[in-house]
């Protein structure tokens, strides 16, 4: 088996392409993992305990099983209930759900970080509790949080070719079936490969720097 | 059907997915552990080829996707005469890519041993392997189990994906029930709670009490 460069060319747009579509796959998984995220944080901190029994158990479910088997859990089951989902919403859903449980831990120990004081003041001149989150809290941990948060970017990112199984039209997805019409895999995977490898190591390296921006501009060392 | 005649006619394929499963699980811990040992300590050496090889791997292994490697591996190394068992690939795959990201936990925890432990030992004149086995490793491990523990539950959940080169796991068999009987929520529903089980019930505890044993014989406790 030789690499064949005259097809590396020819596959390599519409592979590029492909990427295009991997980068929003991750990119909205993760917008909506970052809001879902607060959610399940702050739903953990309320008085009632119900539903922060039943969050917490939600998350750990979430953060303990294969995010392959919900992808296909959350494509087949709407239909059974006259719910018919695209692989799109449906995985978006999937992994912004996934993503969710696990940045909410980020959340989580954000907002365990500001200390009691800030709390016991924000009783003490009778915030309400949205407003006690929203103008004294959450400014407070959203950037503590935000320090830990990237590598679940490149962690989305890194997950997306598990869309490829309920037919997205990711990299991974447009690899197959290029290999599937032209009996080579060779290439394509090879490709896939590659421009995973630069591209996580490029934001890995971005990310770093990012992070070690904010926590300077924290004074956290 | 009732969910309980669901149950005792598509039982068994469960229970054979399920030790398919334990089986891949149990196979790519042990491949994980021990090139997570391997390559952290070569992260450690002094020696530029040593220390180079493993980066390579380690930036290698969690730079590109674990379902990228697992189809290159499965599709491509065939062209160049090496193929391999599904089975065989599917938990050298997933071992390879837990132990890059174990390789790290290895080097992190062996440079936080304090460093008098390392110039106490070289007082006493041990030879470095002694060093290490005796007085190094034992405290590294204490020091990383819980994120170890995190790992592990990631390698449960990384199986999942051998199902996609048609290795019989408990990810298969619900794949294959499903297109057969079309029952989702109960075939992707039932899959689902037996690896939170899986993870809950098994390895969560076992991890825990690992941690108190190698606390207690380091008098940590």
């Amino acid at each position: 088996m030789h690499w064949d460069w005259q097809f590396t060319a020819e596959i390599l747009p519409r592979l590029l392409w492909a990427t295009l579509n991997t980068l929003m796959a991750a990119g909205l998984g993760y917008a909506i993992a970052a809001v879902l995220g607060l959610v399940f944080a702050i739903a953990q901190r309320t008085p009632f305990r119900p539903l922060t029994v039943t969050v917490r158990e939600l998350v750990e479910f979430l953060r303990s099983t294969p995010l392959v088997l919900q992808i296909f859990f959350v494509y087949y089951v709407g239909p059974e209930y006259g719910v018919s989902l695209s692989p799109w919403v449906a995985g978006m859903i999937a992994i912004g759900l996934h993503y969710a449980a696990y940045l909410s831990e980020v959340y989580r120990g954000g907002i365990e970080s500001v200390p009691k004081g800030q709390w016991e003041a924000c009783t003490a001149i009778n915030l309400t509790t949205a407003q006690t989150y929203r103008r004294i809290i959450l400014p407070q941990a959203l950037p503590l949080s935000v320090a830990g948060m990237g590598n679940y970017l490149i962690s989305i990112f890194k997950d997306t070719p598990m869309l490829s199984v309920i037919g997205v039209a990711e990299l991974m997805q447009a690899a197959t079936a290029i290999g599937g019409q032209n009996y080579r895999y060779l290439e394509p995977y090879t490709i896939v490969g590659v421009v995973f490898l630069v591209i996580s190591l490029f934001s890995a390296a971005s990310i770093r720097g990012f992070e070690a921006w904010i926590r300077r501009k924290l004074g956290m060392y | 059907m009732t969910y309980i005649s669901f149950l005792s006619d598509y039982g068994g394929r469960f229970v054979d997915g399920m030790l398919v499963t334990a089986l891949q699980f149990l196979c790519s811990l042990a491949l994980a552990t021990v090139l997570a040992l391997v390559f952290g300590l070569m992260l450690l050496s002094s020696n530029a080829a040593v220390k180079g090889a493993a980066v390579v791997y380690v930036e290698f292994f969690r730079g590109t996707s674990l379902l990228v490697q697992l189809f290159w591996l499965f599709f491509v190394l065939p062209l160049f005469g090496i193929t391999l068992e599904p089975f065989f690939t599917g938990f050298l795959a997933v071992g390879l890519n837990i132990g890059a990201y174990g390789a790290q936990l290895v080097q992190g925890a062996i440079k936080s041993v304090p460093r008098g432990q390392w110039e106490a030992a070289y007082a006493l004149s041990m030879s470095p392997a002694k060093r290490m086995r005796r007085i190094i490793i034992p405290q590294a491990l204490v020091i990383m189990l819980p994120a170890w523990g995190n790992l592990v539950i990631e390698l449960l959940k990384s199986t999942a994906l051998v199902a996609l080169i048609a290795v019989p796991d408990l990810m298969f068999e619900a794949k294959q029930l499903n297109s057969s009987t079309y029952l989702s929520t109960w075939t992707f529903g039932t899959a689902l709670v037996i690896y939170y089980i899986f993870a809950r019930f098994l390895v969560t505890p076992t991890m825990r009490s690992l941690e108190h044993v190698m606390a207690r014989r380091m008098g940590r406790s």
